[in-house]
């Protein structure tokens, strides 16, 4: 008997298994394993395979979040990039407990070895540094050695009259490096300094999230600053806000539609047409490093 | 009670002495000056020009206040983003002129409120770490409190970072670090102790350069034990930075941070 026979889309378990990652990682739009996934924007349950390589919800266009293997694919020339400092990995600095233990899982889950990946790739043609965070290796966070990949990739740039571009995503400096991860905001800040003072381009691109202290050093020096849309962008955390002020919070605030609004992004760009922005700003730009060469 | 949780204790406490103190008790003739140019002036932040034995400077310190009326006028030592702009304002006049710079910080961290987002907390914070690192004129940074992350860092990026006995430096708040890595609030000792957040654990990895003792009566009684310290070494060092070529000083101070970082290849 068929009778209420319905088509077996998601389990109850998988449901359940669902919700608890989401109680944990609210506004994460995650994509989980199986056929099926669902949009935490619009709740939408979605076809995996409708999914393109942009990471996009079909359903109402959320920027899913990407790791930097996806970023490079949609952004760099096929082939083109070329990894910096691939094998760097973090010691200790503050005697944390278990933080081998702790960056192994990250690693494990992430594939990577640190929480961002530097290089220099070619964007239609265009010789450009590049850095890219990523948010599944503990958060993002800034410790000593996303500080120092990012710093030698400024450093990189400055030397051979190089732009960069860097795709920020965060929740802040590395804790568990204690004092030492926020001196990587003074570090690469000044490496910025340099670059800027050499008269070269850096493009940041804010994707989702960012905030804490990458807000507070290179995410916000970028001499043009585009970013994804809705992406959550600012200093202080919502809820560290909340127990400062007692107040709610405004509908969209730290979203990448305020920042504009408030003067602090030039553009918030879809993620289909960034490669193209990209290109075209690197294109507008390309006497720059060579005419004080 | 831990070492460090005592220091954090004294470091804030209402009763210790704030920048405008450290100001009087150190230097002559302080003219204050206000504004950002942009939006407002900043209660959080004290900033002018004034005498150190007769050599001009700049001076540039968070503020915190004695009593409730105090605090509010001065946010409780938390600045807003045009506070930060201020300081960078006096910091680039300081540069046209001449002018050392020193800074006195003092603050649980930059606010964290509404209108500091919409005018960019994050901005401020950032466009100051840049900017100072290249200021073509000598900074010397002088935590005397609490030293609480990107908000003590924004004007921290010095030729010189010194601190007296119990001032604190942090990424966060012991507070936060308990509750936020260990989902425990009854830890904050244990996490003040592992953050190495002291002069002394400061001292040793070098993130700041040189620690003022103490009186034992404590500093609110005894301000000028460590004011007439602290003027002896700025009278002794600004002259030595002041002598040196700007990108000698430069390149030092970039090398001052570029250094930090513990990592394996």
């Amino acid at each position: 008997m068929n009778l209420f026979g319905k088509k077996n889309y998601i389990s109850i378990e998988n449901r359940e298994r669902t919700k608890k990652v989401d109680k944990r990682k609210k506004a994460e739009p995650s994509i989980p394993d199986g056929m099926w996934i669902k949009c935490n924007t619009c709740k939408a349950i979605i076809y995996k395979k409708e999914v393109t390589e942009y990471k996009l919800c079909p359903n109402c266009d959320a920027h899913f979040r990407m790791n930097p293997a996806e970023r490079i694919a949609i952004t760099c020339d096929e082939g083109s990039f070329e990894e910096f400092d691939q094998n760097m990995h973090p010691k200790n600095p503050m005697n944390y407990p278990e933080y081998d233990q702790v960056i192994k899982k990250a690693q494990d889950k992430s594939g990577i070895k640190e929480a961002v990946v530097t290089g220099r790739c070619t964007i239609h043609g265009q010789k450009t540094v590049l850095a890219i965070m990523d948010s599944h290796f503990m958060m993002g966070s800034m410790g000593s050695v996303v500080g120092e990949k990012i710093t030698r990739a400024v450093e990189y740039a400055t030397k051979h009259r190089l732009p960069i571009i860097i795709f920020t995503t965060s929740g802040g400096a590395r804790m568990q490096e204690g004092i030492i991860s926020l001196m990587q905001m003074a570090k690469v800040s000044e490496a910025l300094g340099r670059h800027d003072a050499a008269g070269l381009l850096y493009v940041t691109v804010l994707t989702d999230p960012t905030t804490g202290g990458v807000t507070a050093s290179f995410a916000m020096l970028g001499d043009i600053i585009l970013s994804e849309p809705k992406a959550l962008i600012g200093f202080a955390g919502q809820r560290v806000i909340k127990g400062t002020i007692h107040q709610d919070l405004p509908e969209g605030f730290q979203r990448a539609e305020f920042q504009l609004e408030h003067g602090f992004v030039d553009r918030i760009v879809h993620r289909e047409k960034l490669r193209n922005e990209l290109g075209k700003i690197l294109r507008l730009h390309s006497q720059t490093g060579r005419e004080e060469a | 009670m831990s070492n460090a949780m005592n220091s954090v204790a004294i470091a804030r406490m209402i009763e210790r002495p704030n920048t405008r103190q450290f100001i009087k008790a150190i230097f002559d003739d302080f003219m204050e000056f206000h504004g950002d140019r942009y939006y407002a002036d900043d209660g959080a932040i004290v900033g002018g020009i004034a005498s150190l034995n007769g050599t001009p400077v700049t001076v540039i310190g968070v503020q915190k206040g004695h009593t409730l009326d105090e605090n509010v006028a001065c946010n409780f030592g938390c600045p807003n983003p045009e506070g930060y702009r201020k300081a960078l304002r006096l910091m680039k006049q300081a540069e046209k002129f001449h002018r050392p710079v020193i800074t006195f910080i003092n603050t649980a961290g930059a606010f964290c409120g509404i209108g500091a987002e919409e005018r960019g907390q994050g901005e401020a914070l950032a466009r100051n770490q840049m900017e100072m690192s290249r200021l073509k004129t000598p900074i010397i940074s002088i935590f005397i409190g609490e030293g609480g992350s990107g908000g003590a860092l924004a004007l921290a990026v010095a030729d010189r970072v010194w601190m007296l006995e119990h001032g604190m430096y942090s990424v966060l708040s012991p507070e936060g670090f308990a509750s936020i890595l260990w989902r425990d609030s009854s830890r904050v000792a244990e996490a003040a102790e592992l953050m190495k957040m002291t002069a002394r654990d400061l001292l040793q990895n070098e993130v700041i350069d040189k620690m003022f003792l103490e009186p034992k009566e404590g500093l609110e009684n005894n301000l000028e034990y460590t004011a007439d310290a602290l003027k002896e070494a700025l009278c002794e060092t600004i002259p030595k930075l002041q002598k040196k070529d700007i990108d000698e000083l430069l390149e030092e101070r970039y090398n001052r941070f570029r250094k930090f970082g513990e990592f394996i290849e």
